[in-house]
């Protein structure tokens, strides 16, 4: 499959990601953040970084870039997006993820292995994964603080849409200890940790991130 | 030249950890009394003509679009008059 990965000014884990791609069996595509289109991929992954050096808010101006645009209508035909950190700052400024980032409580930049559970392992990025698999990634951030209203919190429990919930002690305040979370309809993820540099046993926290890039297979498009 | 400004601040359920550094800041300086500082930003628009109905409506739009977000912001509008 062709999976894209959207390089923004500023974008950091775009080279990673695209190794990633590869690692799990995929193409990978180098998209542009000013691309007006998709170039015929199968998938998109918006990679870690400070795209447009995270002012205003971070992804606030991302969310308005040309692909962005491609990348929105594409989602809502249900095609799987994958946003990682900054990623996922974007998706949820885009509206195609609920809730929001924020700065983190300690208010320190947090660079770590992290133990996270995957809660959801029905999306087309987490079903290489068994339910409530125990996994250890990267986390990098310090605007990882996942917020939303109570009963915003309360329905994404509910209608499982928490992908994966950190481990150990909560790393960035994160509500509900919510690592990552799922749209309504399961192709949008969007994750703060980073399975992208876990993915090759020479450097990293291990392998346990590429579950997230062999989990697409062409049934997702059926 | 009239100036629309856009005052917007996280929301008060909302945890602002800027204002929580300011907040601890400020004994270690010796101001005190302060019971909580909450950050937020201030936007000054510049419009070279009058400032209308249909003008703050779209200053509105803009904050609702860009200028804010609405999961964890909200903000005021209000027009200042040059001095």
């Amino acid at each position: 499959m062709k999976i894209g990965v959207v390089t923004f000014p500023g974008s950091l884990d775009d080279v990673d990601a695209q190794r990633a791609v590869t690692i799990g069996g995929h193409q990978a595509v180098a998209l542009w953040h000013g691309d007006h289109d998709l170039r015929g991929v199968d998938a998109i992954v918006l990679p870690g970084g400070f795209s447009y050096g995270d002012y205003l808010r971070c992804g606030a101006i991302s969310r308005f870039s040309p692909v962005m645009a491609e990348v929105i209508a594409a989602a809502g035909r249900g095609m799987p997006v994958l946003g990682i950190c900054n990623g996922f700052q974007i998706l949820c400024e885009s509206h195609l993820l609920p809730g929001a980032l924020i700065r983190n409580d300690h208010r320190k930049f947090v660079c770590r292995d992290q133990r996270l559970r995957v809660e959801n392992n029905r999306t087309p990025w987490t079903s290489a994964y068994a339910e409530g698999a125990e996994i250890t990634i990267v986390l990098k951030n310090g605007e990882g603080g996942f917020v939303a209203d109570e009963a915003t919190l309360d329905r994404l429990e509910g209608e499982g849409q928490v992908v994966a919930r950190y481990l150990g002690d909560n790393p960035n305040g994160s509500l509900r200890d919510i690592a990552g979370v799922t749209n309504a309809a399961g192709n949008v993820v969007g994750l703060m940790p980073h399975p992208e540099h876990a993915v090759e046993e020479l450097t990293g926290a291990g392998t346990n991130g590429l579950g997230f890039f062999t989990s697409l297979v062409e049934q997702s498009f059926a | 030249m009239p100036r629309v400004v856009v005052d917007v601040m996280p929301k008060p359920e909302i945890l602002d950890p800027q204002g929580k550094a300011v907040l601890g800041a400020l004994p270690r300086l010796g101001f005190s009394g302060v019971t909580d500082v909450r950050q937020g930003k201030r936007f000054e628009l510049e419009f070279a003509g009058e400032v209308t109905e249909a003008v703050l409506a779209e200053v509105h739009q803009m904050a609702e679009t860009l200028l804010s977000n609405p999961v964890i912001e909200n903000f005021t509008v209000h027009v200042e008059q040059p001095a």
